[in-house]
């Protein structure tokens, strides 16, 4: 019989190996999906325990705070958001029935303390709650006010980058929303036909019009297809690809350097310019500024919209069938968001180099030490710096003499281009045709800030309508 | 001296148990002080006094008897305490002092039990009533007025404000009616065997008495509704009939009949086809049958390797009374020990079951007799495969269904018939190894 009951423990070793190796499979092995699965409520209920760090503006205002509710074991922490409105974009908000969003998503890890399961051990005696590190970031509470004041209540975006270090200080996105209304409302805001969830700066993709002549004349310049004394000959209109190209006002210009084309934003010039330049070359200028993939802003991915030229959804790439006369002068089916705009103007600003836009700038963990600190990186060299300074001089003449003067700043030299996309179909306009760009930069000589800034469904030009908006952006900025 | 010896490793053996019991006592004191009155701290120092109150009740009665099973079981019932002691402060309960009250009755049990059974080979004579007695226990929770329903399955009674669960009894009943009656019955069982179609087909007239208790594990399927509590009397049943006859064809025959009937039943009883489905996906119903099972996985994936930290896992919703971990105290306490203790936790748990079970077996290796023998597996096995059946739900190995984790789980019956358990295994093993010492072995 010996052998026999040594047998059944054999079995019954192997029956408990196996409940060993399926504890290990949930533990270890599947723990994150587990983790991620939505039915399971746990990661947010602790995280509710857990005292969220602050996030604050550039000059220390509260932008978001936890606040306790209840006392002893069942103590939690609610979110509070003492702005409401203003930063609605791009903070999102965080509640436990509601999720997370923007960049309260994109930085949980350091808002609830991810050093927070090391210490645990020791907290476990000395009673000590776990507390999130806090985040200051970039954002410039003023500046957001004047851009959601300029915005005056229109659908629309800007965003205000600083150059040289890719530091985001304003990100307004019209219609925006008060996050402390979020809890037990998000179904009614998700089904709101305003969208006002929508974070339009960064997932608002819109036909650039000619503020895309900046990345024509950019790419250009830059591959040596022109230089600033070349002239080509801008007639009133072209016929390109069977369909009439016509200059605004159907006037004639004549020969004219790209200088002066940019002035009076010279439809017929940029056409013939981009079919030089070719499909190639500024689909490789776009990919440098950024285009043809999500911005590496610290904001969720997934609430990140590519710019490029969009094919029912799909993005076209260079070897695609495209009418690159039209692209060049920001038609075609190009679509671009606020930020991919800003990025740009931000990038021939700081003489052809392309920072990465960041809106933290400083971790603090709960004693108030700084533990980390934001250090700006490049993303690309996207034209050289004298390419970027020809450029430069163009834009200033579109502010001072062109259709971008109502963004001149008094004292202060302003380059920038206009936009003004015409969308006569878009049902949610009704009837008001015009997409309205600015972007540009100031001071153009040294730039602290560079600056897109979008209405949508307006019936006035970029020159009328963004061009003040980003102008008064920028006085904030600069001041 | 041999006998000194033994019991002086029992002594050093419960040492472990005492540091655990301290620490664990202190750190949910630590965590909780102002939840949890000073006075119950003390408990712990109650529990450790009662452990060595029994083990100079073994020196004197049992001294020969195995020196780690009464150890390995005050660790396994010192980790319960001091999880549901932790417990209590979430749910607003007094469970840990019932449970250290039940630690009491259980040693009295034990104590009694080695008082009266000076000689457990009478037992033999009463394997009838024994067996009788058992089935009578197991289909108790079908009775009126006293039999209750939890969760769909019958598996426990309630005599006035007093809940037992009949069936913890009655596993022991019918493993001494078992190893009895096989003793008896094992040379037919194996001798008129025949070979048919390379299969070993026992004789029919000595199949009968293994189709009566196939019948029976069925027909307590259909009456305890439990496919857990089925599993862990058919496993037991058949690891006996295995050591009796050696014949792996019994095992075989036993498995395919267990499991037609399983399925008949699965297909029949609306509570069982619900556990099975919900087991084979438990996002079917995420809020409502699923919801225990997936619970118990999302909490053990918190646990990852080394856990959260003592009473650190979610049992409740902050701020309120619903449970997240519905249960801990008893079916899903081996998920809180993985959430808080890790996977380190877990295996540590089903480490000391298998050293239980190693020495349950060497006691039967050790006996002399055949009873004593089929005895000590029979009990040891059925010990270990209940634990296998609920921390085999837990983990989505098998369905969950509602047996306690032995002496680890809140619950009094269990706690008492864990203690008769082990009162049976240390007299099999005191017999054995005195005749092992004097060389008294008479064959």
């Amino acid at each position: 019989m010996n052998r026999r009951i040594i047998r059944v423990y054999g079995f019954l070793i192997a029956c408990f190996l196996l409940l060993a190796g399926f504890t290990a499979y949930w533990t270890v092995i599947d723990a994150d999906s587990l983790k991620a699965e939505k039915d399971n409520r746990r990661p947010l209920l602790k995280a509710q325990k857990v005292e969220r760090g602050t996030i604050r503006a550039a000059d220390g205002t509260v932008i978001a705070k936890s606040v306790p509710v209840g006392g002893g074991e069942s103590r939690r922490y609610v979110r509070e958001y003492p702005l409401g409105p203003l930063f609605g974009h791009p903070i999102g908000y965080s509640f436990v029935g509601e999720g997370n969003s923007e960049f309260e998503r994109f930085h949980n890890e350091t808002l609830v303390g991810e050093r927070f399961r090391v210490s645990s051990l020791i907290d476990e005696f000395t009673g000590r709650r776990p507390v999130g590190d806090e985040i200051t970031t970039s954002l410039d509470p003023e500046a957001q006010r004047v851009a959601q004041g300029a915005l005056a209540g229109q659908p629309g975006a800007v965003v205000a980058i600083e150059p040289k270090t890719g530091r985001v200080r304003v990100a307004a996105a019209i219609p925006s929303f008060d996050p402390n209304l979020v809890p037990g409302n998000l179904a009614e805001l998700n089904g709101n036909p305003a969208a006002p969830l929508l974070n339009r700066a960064t997932q608002g993709q819109y036909p650039p019009g000619s503020t895309f002549k900046v990345i024509t004349a950019a790419a250009a310049l830059d591959s040596g297809a022109i230089d600033p004394q070349t002239l080509i000959d801008s007639p009133p209109s072209l016929t390109i690809q069977g369909q009439p190209l016509a200059n605004f006002g159907n006037t004639g210009f004549g020969q004219i350097d790209v200088r002066r084309a940019l002035t009076s934003s010279v439809n017929t010039f940029f056409a013939r310019l981009g079919e030089q330049v070719g499909q190639n070359t500024l689909f490789e200028y776009m990919d440098r500024f950024g285009f043809n993939s999500k911005p590496e802003i610290d904001l969720p991915k997934d609430e990140l919209s590519v710019s490029g030229v969009f094919q029912g959804g799909k993005l076209l790439r260079s070897g695609d069938a495209v009418d690159v006369a039209r692209i060049a002068i920001g038609q075609e089916r190009l679509l671009v968001t606020p930020l991919q705009m800003a990025e740009v103007t931000a990038a021939i600003a700081n003489r052809g180099v392309l920072m990465k836009p960041r809106i933290w700038a400083r971790v603090r963990d709960q004693d108030g030490r700084v533990v980390r600190r934001m250090k700006p990186e490049s993303q690309s060299r996207v034209i050289s710096a004298r390419s970027a300074a020809q450029l430069t001089e163009a834009m200033e003449a579109v502010v001072n003499e062109g259709t971008g003067t109502a963004a001149a700043l008094s004292g202060i030299p302003v380059a920038g281009k206009t936009g003004t996309a015409e969308v006569p179909n878009r049902a949610e306009c009704q009837g008001l045709p015009n997409q309205a760009w600015f972007i540009g930069f100031a001071p153009a000589d040294d730039p602290e800030v560079a600056v897109a800034a979008t209405v949508e469904c307006t019936a006035g030009q970029g020159g009328t309508v963004a061009a003040p908006i980003a102008a008064a952006v920028m006085r904030a900025l600069t001041e | 001296m041999i006998r000194s010896r033994d019991r002086n490793i029992e002594l050093v053996a419960l040492l472990p148990v005492a540091v655990l019991v301290t620490i664990g006592f202190a750190a949910v004191f630590a965590q909780d002080n102002n939840a949890l009155s000073n006075l119950s701290l003390s408990y712990g120092l109650y529990f450790l006094a009662l452990c060595l109150a029994a083990h100079l009740f073994i020196r004197v009665r049992l001294p020969d008897a195995d020196p780690f099973l009464f150890p390995l079981m005050a660790l396994l019932i010192a980790i319960g305490l001091i999880m549901i002691y932790r417990l209590d402060a979430d749910i607003a309960r007094d469970l840990a002092r019932d449970q250290g009250n039940w630690f009491v009755i259980g040693l009295g049990f034990f104590a009694a039990l080695i008082l009266i059974l000076r000689d457990y080979s009478v037992l033999e004579r009463y394997r009838y009533t024994i067996a009788l007695i058992g089935i009578l226990l197991l289909i108790s929770p079908r009775l009126p007025l006293i039999g209750e329903q939890i969760n769909g399955a019958y598996l426990a009674v309630r005599l006035g404000p007093i809940g037992f669960q009949p069936g913890e009894l009655a596993k022991i009943c019918i493993v001494v009616f078992l190893a009895s009656y096989l003793r008896e019955h094992r040379e037919m069982l194996v001798v008129g065997a025949r070979r048919f179609l390379g299969v070993t087909i026992p004789p029919l007239k000595h199949f009968g008495p293994l189709l009566v208790v196939w019948g029976a594990a069925m027909l307590l399927l259909i009456f305890i509704r439990d496919l857990g509590a089925s599993f862990m009397f058919f496993a037991a049943f058949l690891s006996l009939i295995y050591v009796a006859t050696g014949r792996l064809s019994y095992v075989v025959v036993g498995v395919t009949l267990f499991l037609v009937g399983a399925w008949v039943i699965y297909s029949s009883v609306g509570h069982v086809t619900d556990r099975v489905d919900i087991w084979l996906d438990p996002y079917r119903d995420p809020d409502g049958a699923g919801y225990q099972v997936l619970q118990s996985l999302f909490a053990q994936a918190d646990g990852g390797v080394l856990g959260e930290g003592f009473a650190r896992s979610l049992v409740v919703i902050p701020g309120s009374e619903t449970p997240i971990l519905p249960a801990a105290h008893t079916d899903l306490i081996y998920t809180l020990i993985v959430s808080e203790l890790g996977l380190a936790g877990g295996v540590a748990i089903i480490s000391i079951y298998l050293l239980f079970a190693a020495r349950g077996f060497k006691v039967a290796l050790m006996a002399n007799d055949g009873f004593s023998k089929l005895l000590a597996t029979g009990l040891t096995a059925i010990f270990a495969f209940q634990a296998f059946v609920i921390i085999g739900g837990v983990v989505r190995v098998i369905p969950l269904t509602g047996v306690t984790l032995p002496l680890v789980s809140y619950g009094g019956s269990s706690i008492v018939a864990n203690f008769i358990l082990l009162g049976l295994l240390l007299l099999v093993s005191d017999r054995a190894r005195r005749e092992a010492r004097e060389g008294t072995v008479v064959r």
